[in-house]
This record gives structure tokens, sequence and C-alpha cells, in this order.
């Protein structure tokens, strides 16, 4: 089958479904490709190197005439038109929002992939374009932000004076969110986010950033894979949370979406009001109207002092990249659906992966798919362990408590009543004991075996023991004390004698 | 020799432990580091034969020059593939030290008593001595008991299955009840025969609690033995008042418990449940339900031709390959693949072997350059750039169910990630399931070809193509 690329009309849409890269991984999957001419010449790929990459360049009718259509944005009426009978065309499509279009694509008999829709499986992540948008997004808007914030992200003690570093604020820590958090830490900013679901607690942590938590709790079944819409006391307490940060950060960058709907107004005009002059907002909700009340899609406005960038493109301000994970995407996703790898598209609908993603089949509409239930959390299958898991993990919140207490007041009863040499030689102990500990960390882990045998080795100092009880005068105890002798010297003369023959076996190549 | 004189060569003999220690921390040092280590026991020893007051020098001669005989003679002979039963036993000779020497403590303070009770020594310190001893036979005597079964086990003297009492846990925790009472007795009555008795239960504990864990989980159980050495040896040090002692009994301890830890983070599971018994112990069912897929397998000509045509190769030993011992061949197998260009390297997971750092030993034993042998952790990443996979011995650590199917029993254990190079070739002997009783989707992934028979001559054979 032939695979056509067509170049995207949109003003401001730089990126291309397809690179060098990805045509070579086209080809493998048994596909021929045509390529309009010049249709990467904004994401920095020319012709040349599409040709080089054993691509052919069409002219455009001859590209949409293929038999499968590649493309980024949804189709335009002239462009649907173009399509050949029974051909397949992958795209964002956003089959929600977008009825009319669908219906005008249902009226050809094509079939359509929505490179939106792909079900949020942990299989299914290859494909997920969403995600890899996402991700360049959440970068990009940190880059906007700084370009529009009149000073430096991070802290800097110089020579005239003391900048304190940028406070930065995520809303939604999905894709995007951790995106921004880390570009935003990278560059020095002290980073923070939001949201609603505090499962994402751990991953916030891990770029670095600070988790900001509500003192209210709500019962959150995210269980396909997004977040919902909340309760209005939540939304009081997460309110009263933006206002008081609001007051405090430099930049705060909006992520939150609800599939299907207006994305929610979290940063009110009071809110904006409330920022110092200078600071930035980036709303990458613009698309679906904002969560800042000040948001106008695709502009920069300044309102109260404060940037506020409702751009929906970011990810086509990075577009070799962004076409470049793009186009892996829809490799990924004709993988899936090329089985026997010969260039013979199938469209298999036992596969929910696929079914989930196809929103046309041969003319009719296919959207929205039988529901998936997704979330990572319950996609585990009940293991025949778990019971046994469960024992070794008591959820008993007072044990450590109790335990440390009643191991302070042992403590405290032995350093009531114990003589003073006792405690001396306590003190001994925990001090080695820290200094072992210490040490031990920097053995690497190719010598534990040697580790092993000398500690052997001088754990047999228990020898000086024996030794001291030499001097007694009763049989029993000489005799005892001579075999502790005995084994004592077979520890260490043993011990070191090991080592050292392992030792000398650990070469360098030279 | 005045006691400042002693203190001070104990400091000097403390210091060069530590410094011996430190010394293992890179390969370049680590020799000097055991020489320190060396030292400071000679100035440790000769310190404190200058100092006591010895009886019977004969005696002590005979016993030191019989004990070093025996140390060289069991260094010298042992096999690098049996080091996990020497180290084993070693820990248990520290342990057995340290109960005699309790018992000799026991007599000669039962023998003051009577001398104390009319004047000098208090009552509190009196307790506490006792109480010192109780701990120092206790601890030492399971570290010897546990010792002992740790190494006929791993020597295959004892089927190294785990093999629960009746009862279960509950015997243990009762025999270890039983032995604090005992120990109780002691202290109040000073009894020696209680100190006996309870010394039997120790050991009776000792053994009970070491049966009861399977052979992969020996590292994590001779890590244990050697931190319970090492606590025996500061018991000890607490008795006799003596700082090197427990200075010294310190580190091994912290050393002991680091490994254990360690040990048992790479296998994701909790300390407690490894020593509360293997895997398979309480109705493991060995998850065998689901189809797997087919297999493919491969001959030596073939895996020949692999290696040919490869330009990186990186090889994953396990268990298998120590009982084979194939790691001499395949040294061999290296040199022909660097003399042709090929990248080669290890990738040694925490756990393969039955013992830390068992297979860097085994392989510098075959004169593998240790700059070649990879940690899990260093090479992970790079199996997505790796031609040729050649899995030797290994199952558990290499399994993608780990990492994939959160259902499984070693699920979240980190593991090698071998799936992800070009071609995977598995040496088994046997489609039999590795410790954990899991079945390895390793084996019937696309990329997988499995090669059958005895690691040592599939490698030999794999040798005689080139």
């Amino acid at each position: 089958m032939r695979i056509g690329i067509p170049g995207e009309i949109q003003e401001n849409e730089n990126r291309v479904a397809a690179t060098p890269d990805t045509i070579g991984k086209l080809q493998k999957l048994g596909y021929d490709v045509i390529i309009e001419s010049g249709a990467g010449i904004k994401a920095s790929f020319d012709d040349a190197a599409f040709i080089e990459a054993g691509a052919q360049i069409a002219e455009r009718s001859e590209v949409w005439g293929s038999d499968i259509v590649l493309k980024v944005n949804a189709p335009t009426d002239d462009e649907i038109s173009l399509l050949k009978d029974g051909a397949t065309l992958a795209s964002f499509i956003w089959p929600g929002q977008n009825e009319e279009l669908m219906n005008k694509l249902s009226e050809r008999n094509v079939n359509v992939l929505a490179l939106d829709s792909v079900p949020r499986l942990s299989r299914s992540q290859s494909l997920d374009a969403l995600s890899s948008m996402a991700n360049i997004g959440g970068y990009r808007a940190v880059v906007e932000a700084s370009h529009h914030f009149g000073r430096f992200f991070n802290g800097q003690i110089t020579a005239a004076g003391k900048i304190p570093p940028a406070k930065v604020m995520v809303i939604g820590a999905g894709v995007a969110g951790l995106a921004a958090l880390g570009a935003a830490g990278s560059m020095g900013a002290i980073v923070r986010a939001f949201d609603t679901r505090p499962e994402v607690k751990e991953q916030v942590e891990s770029m670095g950033a600070e988790f900001l938590e509500l003192d209210y709790e709500e019962e959150q079944d995210s269980s396909d894979g997004y977040a919902k819409e909340m309760s209005q006391a939540f939304i009081d307490a997460e309110m009263a949370l933006f206002m008081e940060q609001a007051k405090e950060v430099d930049i705060i960058i909006t992520t939150a979406l609800i599939p299907g709907r207006p994305a929610p107004k979290l940063i009110l005009e009071e809110m904006v009001k409330a920022m110092k002059p200078g600071s930035v907002i980036v709303d990458l909700a613009a698309q679906t109207g904002g969560n800042c009340e000040c948001t106008e899609k695709d502009k920069v406005v300044i309102r109260h002092g404060v940037t506020v960038i409702g751009y929906t493109d970011l990810p086509s301000r990075l577009p070799t990249q962004s076409s470049q994970l793009y186009g892996t995407n829809l490799v990924n996703m004709l993988k899936l659906m090329t089985p026997e790898k010969d260039g013979n598209l199938v469209i298999d609908f036992e596969d929910e992966v696929v079914r989930g993603l196809t929103v046309v089949k041969e003319g009719s509409i296919t959207w929205p798919p039988p529901p998936v239930k997704v979330s990572a959390a319950q996609v585990a299958k009940p293991a025949p362990k778990v019971d046994e898991v469960k024992k070794d993990k008591p959820s008993r919140p007072w044990l450590k408590p109790a335990l440390i207490a009643a191991g302070a007041a042992i403590f405290g009863w032995v350093a009531h009543s114990a003589p003073a040499s006792f405690l001396e030689h306590f003190t001994v102990f925990v001090l080695s004991s820290i200094i072992g500990y210490y040490v031990i960390w920097n053995v690497t882990s190719a010598l534990h075996t040697p580790l092993m045998s000398v500690t052997n080795a001088i754990s047999g100092i228990i020898v000086i023991g024996a030794l001291m009880q030499m001097g007694s005068d009763n049989n029993i105890i000489l005799a005892l004390s001579g075999i502790a002798l005995l084994v004592a010297m077979i520890n260490i003369v043993g011990g070191f004698a090991v080592t050292q023959r392992m030792l000398k076996m650990f070469i360098r190549d030279n | 020799m005045s006691q400042g004189l002693l203190s001070s060569a104990y400091l000097i003999a403390a210091l060069l432990f530590v410094m011996s220690l430190a010394g293992l921390s890179r390969q370049e040092s680590a020799k000097s580091g055991s020489l320190y280590g060396m030292i400071g026991m000679v100035i440790a020893v000769l310190a404190t034969l200058g100092y006591a007051h010895l009886e019977g020098f004969t005696y002590i001669t005979i016993m030191m020059i019989v004990g070093t005989a025996t140390g060289l003679f069991l260094a010298r002979k042992v096999e690098m593939t049996e080091m996990p039963q020497l180290v084993a036993i070693l820990n248990g000779f520290g342990g057995l030290a340290a109960v005699l020497i309790g018992f000799s403590s026991a007599i000669e303070s039962s023998e003051s008593m009577a001398r104390a009770a009319a004047n000098l020594v208090s009552p509190a310190d009196q307790l506490i001595h006792s109480i010192e001893i109780f701990i120092g036979i206790i601890i030492g005597a399971i570290t010897f008991s546990g010792s002992v079964v740790a190494c006929l086990k791993l020597n295959g003297n004892i089927n190294s299955r785990p093999v629960s009492l009746p009862g279960g846990h509950w015997t243990n925790l009762g025999l270890i009840v039983l032995a604090i009472l005992m120990g109780v007795i002691y202290v109040q009555q000073d009894s020696i025969l209680a100190l006996i008795v309870m010394t039997g239960l120790a050991f009776v504990f000792g053994i009970t609690l070491v049966m009861g864990i399977g052979g992969a989980d020996m590292p994590v159980v001779v890590s244990m033995l050697n931190a319970y050495s090492g606590l025996a040896a500061a018991a000890t040090g607490f008795m006799l008042g003596n700082n090197l002692l427990i200075i010294t009994g310190a580190m091994v301890g912290s050393s002991g418990a680091i490994l254990s830890y360690l040990m048992c983070a790479a296998m994701n599971r909790s300390f407690i449940s490894v020593i509360l018994g293997g895997f398979g112990t309480e109705g493991g069912s060995v998850a065998e339900g689901e189809e797997q897929g087919e297999y493919t397998e491969v001959n030596v000509e073939e895996v020949a031709e692999m290696l040919k045509n490869a330009s990186s190769v990186i090889i994953t030993p396990g268990y298998g390959m120590a009982v084979a011992q194939a790691q001499h061949p395949l040294r061999e197998l290296v040199n022909k693949l660097l003399a042709q260009n090929t990248r080669v390297r290890f990738g040694i997971h925490p756990v393969a072997g039955r013992l830390p750092g068992h297979m860097n030993v085994l392989l510098a034993e075959a004169k593998v350059p240790y700059d070649i042998v990879e940690e899990m952790d260093e090479i992970n990443d790079d199996f997505t750039e790796t031609d040729v996979v050649l899995v030797i011995g290994a199952n558990d650590t290499v399994n993608p169910a780990a990492a994939e199917d959160p259902g499984s029993p070693i699920a979240g254990m980190p593991v090698l990630r071998v799936w992800e190079a070009e071609r995977v070739v598995v040496f088994k002997r046997s489609m039999a399931t590795g410790y954990a009783g899991v079945q390895n989707p390793l084996f019937f992934k696309d990329n997988s070809r499995m090669l059958f028979g005895d690691a040592h001559g599939t490698v030999e054979g794999i040798l005689k193509q080139f």
C-alpha cells in the first residue's frame, strides 16, 4: 500500500507527519511513501532528505490520492474531497468537539484514525500522540514564559546584589505539567505543582517539585486515566489555595483539561490582579477556553500587569522534534495495524487500541468506542500472592511511634541503671557502627565477596578475648579459651589468605 | 607492657581496620586494604600477648599454629565456586568463638561471685555483665549453627530447598522465647545449667531458621550471618570491657547489615519475608496457567554465527554458570570476540550467585578484566543497542515478568532488561523454572533463542566454531 504525507495548510502549523527517519521505518513495514513537495520545510526537513530516505516527492493531489494519508491536523473540507475511495486517514480529529467534521468524513467511504483517541493503556503509550505533544508543549510553555518574564529563573548572588529565584506553579501534573516542572526546575526556578489526583504526588516530587496539597479530601476514581470534575467544596478549597499561591508565585502554567468539556476556570481575574506585576501566566488549555479568565486564544495579552499567554500551537513551535515524535507515534500505530509487515493495513476491532482510535470505519462513525477501563492500578490482575503481600505490610500507623517510645524507655532505663563503663562501651559501639556504615557504602559491589572475607578475618579479633582469659587457673576455662583461640585463628588466617587470593585475581585489561 | 601502651596499640589496630575496609572501595586500593587489616591484626594480637597474664604458653602456641595451618589450608584449597561455603563457615567460627569465650567468662564470673558478694562489685555491674554474657552466647550460638547449616546447604550436603518445620514460624518463635527465658533464669540465679540449655536452644533455633530458607536467598542469609558474627564479637567486647572488640564487631555488623539490605533491595523483597522463608513455601502456586507460546531452539553453530556478526555483546551470568564451571571457556570466547573487535561486556545482577559479588569473583578467577564487568544499573540502558545477549545460567534475574506483569510474584524486582537487545540466547539445561518458580516469558519472545545443554559444553562448542 502507498502512504501519502501531505503538507499542513493551517497557518502557524510547522509540523509534518513524517521525517526522513520515520519514513525509513514505514518502508520497513512494507509501505511505499510519497510526500508533498516542501511538506517538511518548516520543520527543517527538505525534500532532498526525504528522497535520500527513500520517499518520492509528488504533487498535492497525488499525495492525497494515496491508500493511507498521514497528517497532523484534522482535514479541511477540500482535503476530505481529495481522499480516494476506501482510503485511510490518520491525524488529530477531536471527534468529541468536531461533530460536523465527523459527519463530513462519514459521508465518504473512508477509514479515519484519530491519534487523539488512543486509549490510555500501557502498551499503547508508544502511539499516544497526545502525551508526546503534551511533553513538548510543557517544555515550550516554560520557554515562552521565560521569554516574557523579565527576570532570571535561578537565584544568584552577584557582586551587584542578590537575585531571588523565580517561583513557578504548575496546575495539572499530567505529561505537560511534569515536562514544565522539569524544564522550569532545571532552569533554576523553585517549582511547585497542584493536581486533583493525589496519586501523582510521587511523580511531582520525582521532578524535584513540591506537591501542593489541600486539606480537603475527595474520592477520586480516575478509571480512564484522566482527572475528573470535582465537587463544589473541593473547588472552593482549591480556589483558596490558588489565590494564596497567586500572591506568591511569578509564573503560573495551567494544564487542566477535562476530556470532551470546556477547560475548568481555575485562575480567576481577581487572582490575576493579586499577582505581582511582570508575572506570567501560560495557559495550555487555551484551545478549549482556557483555565484562566483572562486568556485569549492564540494571543499574548497583558492584564493587570500580568502577561497571559494563550498559544495553542506550542508543540508546533518546536517543529523538528514534534514532527519526529508524532511521526514515531504514527509508525508505532501502523506497526500495530500491519501485523504481517507486508504493507497491508488491517483494522482489527478485536484489539482495543485499534478499536479506540478508529473513529470512522468504511464511512460509518464508530466513535465513541465501548468503554475500556485502563487506570494503571486496576490493570493489575489479582495475583495469587496478594494475601501474603498484605500480611507483610500491615497498616498500623501507631506501630512505629510505639516501638520508638518503647525503645527510648528501655534505653532510658538501661542508661539510668547501668554502670558508667557500660555506657562508655555503648558509645564506642554506636560510633563504630556509624563509621562502618559510611565506609561500607563506598565498597564497590564487585568487591562484596572480598569484603565479606575481610570482615570475617577481622571479626576474628575475638581472638583477643580468648587470649585475655588464658590467664585463668581454672582448667575448664583454659580448655574453652583454647578452642576459641583455635577457631578464631582459623577465621583470621583463612579470611585474610582467601581475600589475598581473590584480590590477586582481579586484573584490569591493559 | 603498660595499660596505656595496650590501649594505644588497640587504637592503631582499630584505625588500620577502618582503613582496611575503606581500601576495599576500589579494586586498585583493595590489596593494600587487605594488608592494613593484617597489620592491624598482628599488632592487636602481639600487644595482647605482651600485656595479658598468660598460663601455658606452649598450649597457646600450639593452638595458634594449628589454627593458622587450618586457616591457610582452607584458603588455599577452596575453589572459587565454593566461596559461599567458606564465607559461611568462617562466620560460624566467629560465632563459636563467641560462645566459648562467653562460657569461660560465665564460669569465671561465677567463681568470683563469692568474692564479689563480700565487697567490691555492685549488683548492677554484675547484672549487666550477666546480660552481656547471655547476649554474646545467644548470638554466637545462632550464628554458629545457622552458618553450619548454610554451609551444608550451599555445599549440597543438605537439599537447598526451603524446609519448614511442623508449626512453622511458631516453633521458631517458641524456641527463641524459651531461650530468652533460660537466659533470664541464668541472669537471676547464675545457673550455668540454664546457660547451657539456653545455648542448646539457640543452636536449634539457628538450624531451623536457616533450614527454612531456600538456596537462592543464601546471599541474604550469608550476609546476615556475617552481621551476626560481628555482633557476637561486639557482645564479647562488652563482656570483657574491650573497646577494640566492640569497634571491630560494630563495623563488621554494619557491613553485614548493609549487604543484607542491598541483596533484599535487589530482589525487591523485605528482609523479614526472606528470613521467614523462600518462595514456594506456603502454597506458592507455580504460575503456569497462561499460554506462553513457543520457544525457538538453536544450535551452537547458529550461535557462533550470530556472535561472529555481532558488533556488541553482553553476557549475563547467573548461578548456573558457577555450577557448570563455564567461566573458563567463556573467557576464551570473550578473547575471540575481542580479537574480532566486538564490544563484549558482562552485566551482573546484584543477587546473581550465592554470595554478594560472587559472579565478579568467578569471572576474576577466569581472568576476565574487571573493567568489562559492569553492574546492573550501569549496563541496563545499553541493552537496546546490543546485538546479542548471552544469558548463561540466569533465570529470575532476567525475567521480563518482573517489569511487565504486576501480578507476578517477582513483580517489581529490578531485572536485567536483556529482552531489549536485538537477539537473546539463553543457555539452559531444560525449560524448568528458576528459584522463584515463575515461568519466564523471555524464553518465548520473538528475539529469544534457546540453547539447551550444559553451559560448559555449549560454550566450548561455540568456541570450536571460531
